[in-house]
């Protein structure tokens, strides 16, 4: 079995260089890179081009990268919580596309896929369709939206072995399956790193084949960003 | 007159069994608590779950599961999850029967506008334009009349448009109505109190009164 193992965030991201595209796994905070945003503010490169539902808040997640001004371009559906984004978007210094979540996990799709674009009716009528190419199919229109070019997905998972196989776990699942199989160069963290052969086969989200670059993270915070409770009632 | 609570109770109320119903984020949310007992949903959440429940116990939070308002939740027996592609596969092949969310405005053709204030800082849109752009079935929670008592409903929307011919029904604190094929407000029934004179004079589009109008039942 090839062995995808480095020896942690630092070694799994040396070679990221500024003014390169990323996909960042996640949604809000949930099911974020932590390890290697970490280790890409250390490493401080700049003028990247972010492909991400979300930014992040302030002083988590992405919102790091944005605080460092290490981010030009931020591609992603939502981008609510993050006063710092808000600043830079304001004042021109951050470059934001936003797109439909769908179309973003689909244009996602599409690149781990080997398709150059997809047709969606997500958008069609609004200014998101503006200078985008339409075509009628039974009677509907649909957008053409294009595949990625990364060069490097950053995902996170609940557990993975030494051959890159990835199993996600509840919610944090969400782009990062589909940003795994996107990226040119696709960088795993997981929670437990297993000798291959320990994950069943059947169960495996995401096959190896996708991920180079695997290692266990360390000190998770995985931060909440709406603690939603009910009352213990007996 | 209808406080938040009273539009959830009364879109509650267009929830059939066996539905798969997505809910947006603010009084869409809250529709959840008022389905009425014995009929059995399953709430699908778009970040990637189906089988939506109740936000956990004190203490009981877990980090990775949350909804796509990122609060913490629970699943519940026969739940399911997956990645966010195939999340909005399930809405564009029009598995997800009702998608009720929220507006800034709506048009007499059924445009709705409910993402972007020119001006103001932009959020994004999330998964709303793919929501409406697919769904069967749109139920809309808003508002008729802003804060300076101007209209929702509209002839034509004045924001930038999320999704263009797709909305179906609305349910205001004024009013329940459906949006016709060939345009039109069509008044369906009244929240108590109400007069159809009122929901003339708060709604801009073309309204279609036909008949006796009876009073919602929440």
């Amino acid at each position: 079995m090839i062995n995808k193992t480095v020896s942690g965030a630092k070694e799994a991201v040396k070679d990221i260089k500024s003014g390169q595209t990323l996909m960042v796994g996640g949604f809000g905070l949930c099911g974020i890179p932590e390890n290697c945003i970490r280790e890409l503010v250390n490493l401080g490169i700049n003028n990247l081009t972010c492909i991400s539902n979300n930014a992040g808040v302030d002083d988590f997640g992405l919102g790091l990268l944005l605080q460092n001004k290490q981010i030009k371009k931020m591609i992603s559906s939502y981008v609510g919580e993050n006063a710092e984004f808000e600043r830079q978007m304001l004042s021109g210094e951050l470059e934001v596309e936003l797109i439909p979540q769908g179309t973003l996990a689909t244009r996602c799709l599409a690149t781990g896929y080997g398709m150059p674009a997809i047709f969606t009716p997500a958008g069609v009528g609004t200014e998101v369709a503006e200078g985008k190419e339409t075509r009628i199919f039974n009677g509907k229109e649909y957008l053409m939206e294009m595949a990625f070019d990364a060069d490097f997905a950053i995902v996170k998972a609940y557990m993975g072995d030494t051959a890159g196989n990835l199993i996600f776990r509840s919610t944090a699942r969400n782009f990062n399956p589909l940003m795994a199989m996107g990226g040119k160069i696709t960088i795993a963290e997981v929670e437990h790193l297993v000798p291959a052969g320990e994950l069943n086969p059947d169960h495996i989200h995401t096959p190896g084949i996708f991920v180079h670059r695997i290692f266990q993270g360390e000190s998770y915070e995985k931060r909440i960003e709406q603690r939603t409770v009910r009352p213990k009632t007996n | 007159m209808l406080d938040k609570n009273g539009i959830a109770k009364r879109i509650a109320r267009e929830v059939r069994d066996g539905m798969y119903v997505n809910l947006g984020i603010g009084i869409p949310t809250l529709v959840a608590n008022y389905i009425p007992d014995g009929i059995n949903v399953v709430l699908q959440s778009e970040n990637g779950l189906l089988g939506m429940g109740p936000f956990p116990f004190e203490g009981e939070e877990d980090p990775d599961l949350i909804n796509a308002g990122k609060q913490t939740i629970t699943t519940l027996p026969g739940s399911a999850i997956f990645d966010s592609a195939m999340s909005f596969g399930m809405i564009r092949s029009r598995k997800v029967d009702l998608t009720i969310l929220g507006a800034m405005e709506v048009s007499e053709n059924g445009d709705i506008a409910n993402w972007k204030i020119p001006g103001k800082m932009v959020k994004g849109m999330g998964g709303a334009m793919d929501l409406v752009a697919s769904a069967k079935n749109i139920i809309v929670a808003m508002q008729h009349v802003n804060k300076a008592g101007e209209s929702k409903l509209l002839k034509s929307c004045t924001l930038p448009l999320t999704g263009k011919n797709c909305v179906k029904k609305i349910v205001t604190e004024l009013a329940v109505l459906d949006v016709l094929e060939n345009g039109g407000f069509r008044l369906l029934e009244l929240a108590p109190g109400i007069s159809v004179e009122q929901v003339k004079n708060a709604t801009e589009g073309k309204l279609i009164v036909e008949g006796e109008i009876k009073e919602m039942v929440i």
